[in-house]
């Protein structure tokens, strides 16, 4: 049905391309007086009629109908079943798999009649929309053909679309954004004062709470359930493997930065380049299972060898890969700092006498300042943001510890934990992934926003 | 000559001449030099870290490429399928083939009595082995009733004994002649000379070199005290008396156990393996039965060490000796394992491919690609071209390097909570994870793109408007296209990106064990990087190898 719709809809539009162009053509080829627009805008601007009365036809459509048959066929099924939300979802998966005939052994009377009802509900329904879109495609098509002649203004209406759309798809990044705040917005409004949520903490409880296990409060019949949605021990396990990352990967992508852009001849920076871009481009999947495979064991093989007791998912295993994660991160970062700051100070320097590690200390450094915090600043918030290295080498126990040799969890870590499997949105251990998310979200907001602050007016400060 | 005023005053001199001042010199540039090692240091790190990452992948990832397989004949019963039914492929498929393979096996080492033994044997096969012979089968009915030549696919375990060879054998001949008890079961083998002594020594020698460890041990952890650590000293102490006694007693009878190297005797075309040794006879359990009981002479028979002890490997000695038999007769063959690429998930670790997760992938990668580019370039066109400078093209700018920087996990969340949960799209499903996608790297396009048309001299896009060119068409006919390879780098960029996220596919349930290859942009589907992530947490040590193979495999698609 979808693939016959889309061909009707190729072939409508490139009908109405080729009808309209021809007939501007012919205007000329009758010795009309000069046309305001060029054929092929004659063509173009029912082609797009075409395409966009058809393809929003298919998508309100298609909608409906689907919605239609979904309610209709579940109606069979009893009003017991439409009023229980999980009967309701399992019975329309019932009724799908029946009707693609996917379903095996034996399918009850009543089932079988509404997986009935719902394929007829959707053929007919499909097919409504198909004549209406085709209908509604010929007569945009019709009615802009219609209008051509000399004089008509073909080229501005077209550009005047192709400007709409334009503004439509800039606003997609702007929608994301709303996007992403109201889902978690929603959620952990919920999540906290949905009075319906069993076993929900108060802001007060989640903010200072030192406790943290979202299993405890998963059994509903458990009646009154003791809350353990604290969120101290992620914050202090995520802070301790951010600082772990950022002691290995400061240092090391700062003094890289430094000597490629200072030092290092153009063959040699020719070299070493791509092994960084090589290391900022290896997946953070390959990166956890590096941290979680070879680089934990070693470590606690080591740690037992001076006879420390190490978790064999320590902090320190996967606070080091996620610094080796952000060494060209920073590094980077830093080396189109350095860069930009003008010549004429390092000249000022040299002339005094300085030698270049004087001038890089007390001149280039202090200059380039801002622009190196905000990278450290953008570090951070990916540090914290990272979730594959700390899902597959950082624990899932939240101790409340600063030790680096133990286990600790992070937020991101528990918002894929709590969520990945099926998963209900009426019970506080999902929503409460959605408030990790939020407090993940506004804290690499502020960072981002701060950083890239910095980042524009050091910019403005040199160019 | 008048006096200089001042000259009382005090004079600055160069100093570059004493020794205060060259030791200065000396102390600033050794001070610069050891500036430009930290530096070249930290490289020098780096370096070596993506060196050890890219070797530890390979040196794990190699061996999934290959298989091991035993090459049997295997001779296919007639009533296997009935006559009439075996033009119908699908009958020649419904096939019960698990005996078939059994009875091959146990034809190829005869003589193995006892249930346990015969139990190892079936589990050396893979329990998708059959499929071969299924497959032939079907090919070809004519062969139903013959004897079949096919390569039976080894379990993961017996195929990393032949990738890892877990323990190393030392064979030495016997000196005097040996006299087995029997030829099945348990007997004993007596020689007329004292071929065991060494044996004994050897034994008794590492259970004292094992005493003197712990003792060190318990020494180190008594330094270090405390209440955990009491009570393993009293278990080591325990441990170390135990051993203590064995070495001391004068008792010539040794038992050996599977924390020491197994010993065994090749005799007579058997095996044995040995659970109590003296220094003329030895007493064991026999693994690969014995042709005769009859004697024999010096040198015909040996005594065999698997030096690991059976404690420390994946493989019994039992299943060693099968192994080692079917090297013995050419009937293990190594290949290349094209079921990595073909198939999809499994249990089974020699049964898994990346099929599935790679259809995965492009699919997904299709449906962010058709999505994001178009919106992107547009985007970009209209922001640093249409766009005039106001407060909300500012907002959207601000916004859209933000949304750059978001973790990627908070998309999953948007994807969970806005495509799944309100329009109720499949979960699983390539279209959803694409779209996440498609989100998650739309502002590298547009940021990407921005600085592409930035780059395009102005003088093109003036030129076409002094001609008579609408803005649009100066845009779009002479301005996009000169900005073109710099987009096209922007979306390659981004879609490397796309292609190694995992995180937020997570949260939209494309988690999932699938084992089907997907088909179309709804079914249920993963894509290669969360197989990597799937594998990865498994226990098997065969998944390991298969996850650093699948790494291989994607980074050299991300290359491409």
């Amino acid at each position: 049905m979808t693939a016959l719709y889309f061909v009707t809809l190729a072939i409508l539009v490139a009908a109405a391309f080729l009808i309209g162009r021809h007939r501007a053509q012919s205007l000329i080829a009758g010795g009309a007086p000069s046309l305001h627009s060029l054929p092929s805008y004659h063509g173009m601007l029912p082609m797009a009629a075409v395409l966009v009365a058809m393809l929003l036809t298919f998508v309100i459509g298609s909608n409906i109908v689907a919605r239609y048959a979904q309610s209709s066929s579940l109606a069979m099924l009893g009003a017991e079943t439409v009023a229980d939300p999980l009967k309701r979802s399992a019975g329309f998966r019932d009724i799908q798999n029946i009707a693609i005939g996917k379903h095996s052994g034996d399918v009850p009377m009543l089932l079988k009649e509404a997986a009935e009802q719902f394929a007829s509900a959707s053929t007919f329904g499909n097919w409504m929309v198909y004549g209406l879109g085709t209908l509604l495609g010929l007569f945009a098509m019709g009615y802009f053909i219609s209008r051509i002649s000399p004089v008509y203004r073909a080229r501005n209406i077209f550009e005047t679309f192709i400007l709409v759309v334009m503004g439509i798809c800039a606003t997609v990044a702007i929608l994301t954004t709303i996007g992403i705040v109201f889902s978690v917005l929603f959620e952990t409004y919920r999540f906290f004062f949905d009075p319906s949520l069993k076993g929900r903490p108060t802001v007060s409880q989640f903010l200072f709470g030192t406790e943290w296990n979202p299993q405890a409060a998963l059994r509903a019949d458990q009646g009154d359930i003791k809350t353990a949605f604290g969120f101290v021990p992620l914050l202090t396990g995520t802070l301790l493997i951010t600082a772990i990352a950022m002691i290995v990967a400061g240092p090391l992508g700062l003094f890289s930065a430094i000597y490629l852009a200072e030092y290092a001849t153009p063959r040699f920076r020719a070299w070493v380049k791509p092994i960084l871009e090589v290391l900022a481009g290896i997946p953070t999947v390959v990166l956890g299972f590096f941290a979680a495979l070879t680089v934990a064991p070693l470590i606690r093989g080591w740690g037992e060898a001076y006879g420390l007791s190490v978790a064999s998912e320590s902090a320190l295993a996967a606070g080091l890969v996620m610094g080796m994660m952000i060494i060209p991160f920073i590094s980077s970062l830093s080396d189109d700092v350095i860069n930009s700051v003008p010549q004429s100070l390092r000249d000022g320097a040299y002339a005094l006498g300085a030698t270049k590690s004087e001038t890089i200390k007390n001149v280039i450094l202090p200059a380039a300042l801002p622009g190196i915090v905000s990278a450290f600043m953008l570090a951070i918030s990916r540090a914290i943001g990272e979730t594959m290295i700390v899902v597959m080498a950082a624990g899932l126990a939240a101790n409340l510890t600063a030790n680096p040799l133990e286990a600790v969890t992070t937020i991101t870590v528990q918002i894929k934990t709590i969520l990945v499997g099926d998963q209900e949105f009426d019970s506080a251990k999902t929503l409460a992934a959605f408030a990790l998310g939020f407090v993940l979200f506004v804290v690499t907001l502020i960072l981002n926003i701060i950083a890239l602050q910095v980042v524009r007016r050091y910019r403005e400060q040199y160019d | 000559m008048t006096d200089i005023a001042g000259a009382d005053a005090p004079v600055l001199r160069l100093d570059m001449t004493s020794d205060a001042a060259k030791r200065r010199i000396r102390k600033r540039y050794a001070a610069e030099a050891r500036f430009k090692a930290y530096g070249l240091a930290a490289l020098a790190v780096t370096t070596l870290f993506v060196g050890a990452l890219v070797f530890d992948i390979i040196r794990n990832g190699i061996p999934a490429f290959t298989q091991h397989s035993l090459t049997m004949d295997v001779a296919v019963p007639d009533d296997l399928v009935p006559t009439a039914t075996r033009s119908d492929p699908l009958a020649i498929r419904g096939a019960d083939y698990f005996p078939v393979t059994r009875d091959a096996l146990k034809a190829a080492i005869p003589g193995i009595e006892s249930r346990r033994g015969e139990r190892t044997l079936v589990r050396l096969l893979s329990t998708g082995a059959p499929d071969v012979l299924r497959d032939r089968l079907v090919a070809d009915p004519s062969l139903i009733g013959k004897t079949v030549k096919v390569p039976l696919l080894l379990s993961d375990d017996a195929d990393l004994y032949f990738k890892a060879s877990s323990t190393s054998i030392v064979k030495r001949g016997g000196i005097g002649t040996a006299t087995p008890s029997g030829t099945t079961g348990e007997i004993t083998i007596l020689t007329s000379s004292n071929d065991f002594a060494a044996e004994v020594v050897t034994i008794k020698q590492a259970a004292k070199a094992k005493a003197d460890a712990l003792a060190i041990e318990a020494a180190r952890l008594t330094t270090f005290g405390g209440q955990s650590v009491a009570q393993r000293v009293t278990e080591i102490n325990a441990e170390i008396a135990e051993l203590k006694a064995r070495f001391d007693s004068p008792k010539i009878e040794e038992i050996l156990d599977a924390k020491l190297p197994s010993k065994l005797v090749e005799i007579n075309g058997g095996l044995v393996k040995l659970t109590k040794i003296t220094d003329v006879s030895v007493t064991g359990e026999v693994l690969l039965p014995l042709a005769s009981a009859a004697d024999a002479k010096p040198g015909d028979w040996k005594v065999v060490t698997y030096t690991t002890a059976e404690s420390n490997r994946k493989v019994s000695d039992q299943e060693v000796a099968f192994l080692e038999r079917f090297r013995e007769k050419g009937m293990v063959d190594r290949h290349f394992n094209t079921l990595f690429f073909t198939s999809g998930d499994s249990r089974e670790p020699e049964l898994a491919g990346i099929r599935g997760a790679l259809i995965g992938s492009l699919l997904t990668l299709f449906v962010t690609l058709v999505l994001c580019l178009p919106i992107g370039v547009l985007a970009a066109v209209y922001l640093e071209e249409f766009a005039t400078k106001n407060r909300i093209t500012d907002l959207i700018e601000v916004n859209i390097n933000n949304l750059a920087a978001v973790p990627s996990i908070v998309f999953g969340l948007l994807g969970l909570a806005v495509f799944l949960n309100f329009f109720n799209f499949p979960r699983s499903a390539p279209l959803v994870g694409g779209l996440v996608l498609a989100l998650l790297v739309l502002p590298t396009i547009i940021i990407a793109s921005r600085a592409a048309l930035k780059a395009v001299p102005p003088s093109i896009k003036e030129a076409a408007l002094g001609v008579g060119a609408s803005h649009q068409q100066a845009v779009f006919h002479h301005v996009l296209p000169l900005a073109m390879p710099g987009i096209m780098t922007g979306t390659i960029i981004g879609m490397a990106h796309a292609l190694g996220e995992t995180a937020p596919l997570l949260m939209i349930g494309m988690v999932a064990f699938i084992v089907d290859v997907p088909t179309a942009l709804t079914d249920a589907a993963t894509v290669l990087p969360v197989q990597i992530y799937l594998w990865s947490d498994l226990p098997e040590v065969a998944f390991k190898l298969k996850t650093a193979g699948a790494i291989m495999v994607h980074l050299s698609q991300k290359e491409v």
